[in-house]
């Protein structure tokens, strides 16, 4: 919910979908986002925020995650979130992994959520940009991360942000009949 | 892969009239930007016509203009219009039980090569495309 007591559905809904009007609407509520550092007070709301990807629970894990990118805090690694009027409406994580299947080193994009009333507005975008600035001072010159196939809202999101197939390609087996 | 030219047609079609939702194009115009038959993209119009992605604009400097939604239509949604994509295996079916495992294993491979070629299809957007494509304009 933001300031105005209007969900994001419900202002669209005003200005009659037109297009124009929304675009400058949605150019309107991006100026509105503000990209900082987590915290720990940001726990609930990234937790809140996971369970709308995933819906399971997981605070062991996000407590492990804040204790290494907020607590403890690491040079090669980013934790940021974004909000709107104090709301944390989305996060995202990377972090750089060196020489892992012989890769050099490069920046991976682990998490990254917005939370369904605040899409379409450029939230995702923003973060991305910021962190790959971020990595990009360390010496990064790549990014890189990993999608369900049948997740198209996140890699429609990651190709429009200029993301190809890598050169490394992802393997598994079942190992239950072991 | 190899596409139809019908599906290769109609994604030049749509990507063209989409860079620029406000402008009409005849068939001629495209046809000859993209070099290819005007008989045959004639026919691939009309079927874009009914898919709701373009519209038809009759009279004097009439033509052809995208109507769809740019950042919600896939490639992969152009290219079903005129073809169903998997890859066929022509291999005969065989008599004995010996050759099924081969067959088998050969069209799971095949799947899965189908697979990753439909979740980059679908996940690109006429729009994904159009600002890949800008960037590839040397100015």
């Amino acid at each position: 919910m933001f300031a105005t007591g209007l969900s994001w559905y419900q202002i669209t809904n005003i200005v009659n979908s037109s297009a124009l009007a929304k675009h400058q609407l949605d150019m309107d509520m991006t100026d509105q986002v503000s990209i900082r550092n987590a915290t720990l007070a940001d726990f609930n709301a990234v937790l809140g925020l996971d369970t709308v990807g995933v819906p399971e629970e997981k605070p062991a894990y996000w407590n492990e995650i804040f204790n290494r990118y907020v607590t403890i805090g690491r040079d090669d690694g980013f934790f940021l979130v974004a909000e709107i009027n104090n709301e944390v409406i989305g996060f995202i994580i990377a972090e750089v992994r060196a020489w892992e299947f012989g890769s050099s080193p490069c920046g991976w994009v682990f998490a990254l959520s917005v939370s369904p009333t605040a899409r379409e507005i450029g939230v995702g975008q923003l973060m991305l940009k910021e962190i790959c600035l971020r990595l990009k001072k360390i010496g990064v010159t790549t990014v890189r991360t990993m999608v369900d196939r049948d997740n198209k809202l996140t890699l429609s999101f990651f190709r429009s942000q200029g993301l190809r197939t890598g050169r490394y390609i992802e393997l598994e087996k079942s190992i239950d009949d072991i | 892969m190899k596409l139809h030219k019908a599906s290769l047609f109609g994604l030049y079609a749509v990507l063209e009239l989409a860079s620029d939702p406000e402008r009409q194009l005849s068939t001629i115009d495209i046809a000859d930007k993209y070099g290819i038959s005007t008989h045959h993209l004639a026919k691939v119009l009309r079927t874009l016509v009914r898919s709701g992605l373009v519209q038809a604009v009759r009279g004097v400097g009439g033509g052809y203009r995208f109507v769809g939604t740019p950042n919600r239509t896939t490639l992969l949604d152009v290219i079903e219009l005129f073809e169903v994509l998997e890859s066929e295996l022509d291999a005969p079916i065989p008599s004995g039980q010996a050759g099924e495992a081969i067959i088998a294993e050969l069209q799971s491979i095949t799947q899965e090569i189908d697979e990753l070629t439909k979740a980059v299809l679908d996940t690109t957007t006429l729009e994904t495309a159009l600002n890949s494509s800008r960037l590839r304009v040397k100015p």
